[in-house]
């Protein structure tokens, strides 16, 4: 990347979707994909005299994540009435957090395997509950103009993470991002589904330049409601030059325009400003006087911790500490999720080779798991077949070369080692009859011989071919140096 | 004495007795209806049909020894703004004259899990929101004591049936003063319970921190029977207290032994009307000559309770009737007409060659939202959406809002102070008797003194209880109010009925219909 003139400043507000299986303020389900509005209520669809009661499972969630993201759980918390009017808003206002929120002042910590940023802690300002809308369907066909109504999301409970505007490119967003959906999976709060809207991300972006030794900021825009970590990147990267331009043609600071809302438009590549109007909204929060505000003694934020799984940045240390696994290695089996981990870990265990079980898993267990686009859970080589494939390697018992033969036909005839082994008609090589064997190719051969004796010792690497095509099952490495001892004496 | 002049409680056990049966009581309740109500305008509707198959179904249910509930068989008429399954719920608005809910309302799924009769629905300001029942978009109701006179409001006609006989026991609901107040004007007894004691779950909101559904009824007796049945912990109402109910209507009797009144230094101050003033000075009086300790007590910042009710109650409401916007149900304007209304509209902007009014014109979706909005609401409704939407507004709201909270828990300190002296607090419940009907229409600002001496027990979410203790010269009732400590009703409860067994003023009945 080329050296720029500017930093990009970047603050990522996050909406989660909590695995609930009822609405925040109902027994409504929260399944998607159901037909229009048959999960609704008069309480999520704002009826005139229905009132809001909180799911607690809802908040349990909420805290679970906002402590795994290092936060601060205060004592007391409260509801606010968010106000705007829009059609699938059935109550015309939202029940969120505002000067008050669940969570505040956490962090979650950020790297590149490829170095390609230093690690750092990325703050998180704040994380809070609140209620999804509805959802809007344009129907358009036939010179229609209509707009349809789907109140099934409505109610359900987002939590929104803001994180303090501490990234520096849409690399480090992106691996914000990635981490906090690796956390979240990891806690099993979220299913994280993109697709669904289970996660939705909205960017603040501007730029810090320096100009005759002035340090300026632009004004920051809101990219709104991305709904995948390529287009995150993108419309950063988007935007952060789109800003350059803006500052070169227009001079503007940072407080010298309102701040501006754009949306990113995926298939042009682009962001583009959304209507001045809808800029100034007044929300006109104040306390939501149906719900009470929800208090949590100190002893309550300890159970939830206490409940807490391990999370990637622990898991990742425990694999080097414990394991002798390097960032990368331990890097790649924590961010395929807590699954392929803990194959690794009973896999690894079993072994008692750390370093190889890894090699096995991160190579061709998780290839194996790409094309047959199936998760560890289905995976066809269990955890204690593959240990008992890398402790026959490790043994002799199987000639390294041979395992990926091994392992294909445990995989095919779903064997274990031995059966495998059996199949394949690989037998371990008595030590005399491979002395014999490598003896008898050393007389043949005197010119290899001669070579070896002047020094060129890659010339025995012939032997080894001919005594693999004797024996398939000899150890070339076993070969090599017999046949080299055997050459020197001759 | 007429079937429909005795007290809910006599009739119970008339009917209990078998002396009377639930039809006959409710014929004669219908009837008085026709007769009367022609006159008052206190019900909205009623579907006598429905009313006389539950009373007849009661009765067999008596009849074959059935355990019945504590209402069995008695009228009652709910306010219009309770919702109840699959019947009209109004608040007496254009907006909603449609609307039926789908479920009851836990005060209403109550009253039929009592057994009581439901005999009418019952007019009231739009949305709750007023003194005199005025601000109805359906109809006037009268002061059945007399005509010319409003009923007080918002729950009027809840009052005046009860008054005019039509119905032995009413509900009504209470943000500002809207049960005590008609009471009082209409010479009945009315009861705010303590915010939370009864569930608001299917109440239409006005103000959800200020609302509270109680009872009106003819004696206090009958108001304790009403407000235990409807008493209780909800599931679907955060706010609802989680506390037993007391038996009300068992301990009424039972007087209060050392029972300490207070009296309000700031509440006999100027604007008080002499007449109310003396028969209030009268009732304490009752109270000592029962050799009871009456002690003057202060309540310095009452005299902000209407100021800060009137910013609260309004942003509450500004955003308890967003939902109104003709989008899901309830009013929506003509969509042709709006259509073209938009239409011409753009063409004369184009002719004028405006970019910026053009710029400006509403997306159809904002017009529909303003045109409905403009035609359902009437002119207070919409005068306190405007109040509150301005109070809660960037920059004002740390000038209004928070003042007023701030102010609303002063009140309420105020009063815990007085409570560690007195039992419970006497003094007037409006400053006059009633009014002549469009007296004030046109001054909304003295509509709003009306909730004087009531307001305060909403903003500190205290119970508070409304009697007749008298009458002015020219025959209309005036009421006196006891207000007590959280959750204390069973004591006001017994501190009226002490001073109603004393006088006859609860034996009164309007001559004029």
């Amino acid at each position: 990347m080329a050296e720029q003139p500017y930093t990009t400043v970047i603050g990522l507000e996050v909406h989660v979707q909590l695995a609930t299986k009822s609405k925040l303020f109902c027994r409504c389900s929260t399944q998607f994909g159901a037909e229009p509005n048959t999960q609704t209520c008069s309480v999520c669809m704002g009826l005139p005299g229905t009132l809001p009661v909180m799911n607690a499972h809802a908040f349990e969630l909420a805290m679970q994540t906002a402590i795994a993201l290092n936060c601060d759980i205060p004592e007391f918390t409260k509801w606010d009435r968010k106000q705007y009017y829009y059609p699938d808003l059935p109550k015309g206002y939202q029940i969120s957090q505002f000067d008050l929120p669940m969570s505040s002042d956490g962090y979650l910590e950020i790297s590149d395997p490829k170095e390609r940023f230093e690690p750092k802690k990325v703050r998180i300002l704040r994380a809070h509950l609140e209620e999804d809308a509805g959802k809007s369907i344009h129907d358009e066909a036939a010179g229609k103009a209509d707009t349809e109504i789907d109140l099934n999301r409505t109610g359900t409970p987002l939590l929104e993470i803001v994180s303090e505007p501490d990234m520096r490119s849409s690399l480090e967003s992106r691996a914000y991002l990635q981490e906090l959906k690796l956390l979240l999976t990891y806690i099993g709060v979220s299913d994280c589904n993109m697709q669904e809207g289970s996660l939705r991300v909205d960017a603040n972006v501007n730029l810090h330049l320096e100009e005759g030794g002035e340090k300026i900021a632009t004004p920051i825009v809101e990219i709104k409601n991305m709904n995948s970590f390529r287009a995150v990147e993108r419309a950063i990267d988007y935007e952060a030059e789109r800003q350059w331009r803006e500052w070169q043609e227009t001079g503007r600071k940072l407080g010298e325009s309102p701040k501006q809302t754009r949306g990113w438009d995926d298939a042009a590549g682009v962001t583009r400003g959304q209507r001045s109007k809808e800029e100034s909204s007044d929300y006109r929060y104040f306390p939501d006087p149906d719900l009470m505000p929800v208090v949590t003694k100190a002893e309550q934020v300890e159970e939830v911790r206490a409940t807490l799984p391990e999370l990637p940045a622990g898991l990742r240390q425990r694999l080097g500490e414990e394991y002798s696994l390097n960032a990368y290695d331990s890097d790649v089996l924590v961010n395929q999720g807590r699954g392929v981990v803990d194959y690794y870990l009973s896999a690894a265990d079993a072994s008692g080779n750390p370093k190889l079980t890894c090699n096995w898993v991160t190579q061709e267990v998780l290839r194996e798991l790409k094309e047959q686009e199936i998760a560890i859970d289905d995976f066809g080589v269990t955890a204690e077949r593959l240990s008992g494939l890398v402790k026959a390697i490790d043994d002799s018992l199987v000639p390294g070369p041979r395992g990926k033969e091994v392992f294909a036909t445990m995989l095919a005839k779903n064997c274990d080692v031995e059966t495998a082994t059996k199949e394949l008609g690989i037998e371990q090589v008595d030590e005399s009859e491979l002395v014999a064997l490598c003896q008898e190719l050393v007389d043949a051969n005197p010119k290899i011989v001669a070579d070896v004796k002047a020094g060129k010792m890659q010339a025995i690497g012939a032997l080894i071919g001919q005594a693999k095509a004797r024996n398939p099952n000899v150890d070339p490495g076993r070969v090599r140096e017999i046949c080299l001892e055997l050459a020197q004496k001759a | 004495m007429s079937l429909l002049d005795r007290s809910a409680t006599d009739l119970l056990s008339d009917l209990q007795s078998g002396e009377l049966s639930s039809v006959e009581l409710t014929q004669a309740a219908l009837g008085r209806i026709e007769q009367t109500d022609k006159q008052v305008g206190a019900f909205l509707y009623q579907d006598a049909e429905s009313a006389l198959g539950t009373a007849k179904s009661i009765d067999q249910r008596r009849q074959a020894g059935e355990q019945l509930g504590l209402l069995a068989g008695l009228p009652v008429a709910v306010k219009d703004v309770l919702c109840d399954q699959n019947t009209l719920a109004t608040c007496a608005s254009q907006m909603l004259k449609n609307f039926r809910p789908p479920y009851d309302s836990t005060v209403v799924a109550k009253l039929k899990a009592a057994d009581a009769v439901l005999i009418g629905r019952t007019n009231m300001d739009e949305f709750a929101m007023g003194g005199s029942t005025e601000n109805s978009s359906v109809q006037l109701t009268r002061n059945p004591w007399d005509l010319e006179c409003a009923p007080g409001g918002s729950s009027g006609g809840a009052a005046a049936c009860v008054a005019a006989g039509m119905a032995p026991l009413s509900i009504g609901t209470d943000t500002g003063g809207s049960i005590r107040q008609p009471a009082g004007l209409c010479g009945v007894v009315g009861m705010k319970p303590t915010y939370g004691r009864v569930s608001r779950y299917g109440l239409i909101a006005f103000a959800s921190s200020l609302d509270q559904v109680g009872p009106l009824a003819r004696t206090t007796s009958d108001a304790a029977l009403l407000l235990e049945a409807i008493s209780g912990h909800d599931p679907r109402d955060s706010t609802s207290l989680n506390q037993p109910v007391p038996a009300y209507s068992q301990t009424i009797d039972k007087p209060l032994e050392n029972l300490k009144v207070g009296i309000v230094r700031e509440h006999f101050a100027e604007g008080l009307d002499s007449e109310v003033e003396r028969a209030v000075r009268d009732a304490i009086a009752v109270y000592e000559s029962l050799g009871t300790e009456v002690k003057e007590v202060s309540l310095p910042h009452s005299k902000y309770g209407v100021a800060a009710y009137y910013v609260i109650a309004p942003s509450e409401a500004s955003s308890n009737l967003a939902r109104y916007d003709g989008a899901h149900y309830g009013h929506r304007t003509d969509q042709a007409e709006m259509m073209a209304e938009l239409a011409a509209e753009r063409k004369e902007l184009e002719e004028a060659g405006d970019t910026r009014g053009l710029d400006n014109l509403d997306t159809p979706l904002i017009r529909m939202y303003r045109r409905s909005r403009a035609e359902g609401f009437g002119p207070e409704v919409k005068r306190r959406i405007m109040l509150g939407t301005y109070a809660l507004s960037a920059g004002y709201y740390d000038a209004y809002y928070l003042k007023a909270l701030k102010v609303r828990r002063l009140i309420r300190q105020d009063y815990d102070k007085a409570f560690e002296e007195v039992d419970v607090i006497a003094g007037p419940v409006t400053a006059a008797p009633a009014f002549k009907l469009g007296e004030m229409v046109d001054d909304p600002l003295a509509m709003y003194l009306v909730d004087l001496y009531t307001v305060s027990a909403n903003l500190a979410g205290l119970p508070g209880i409304s009697l007749p203790c008298g009458q002015s010269e020219s025959g209309l009732p005036i009421g006196l109010q006891l207000q007590g400590p959280p959750l204390q009703e069973e004591r006001l409860l017994r501190a009226a009925h002490m001073y109603e067994q004393e006088t006859d003023w609860h034996t009164r009945r309007p001559t004029s219909i």
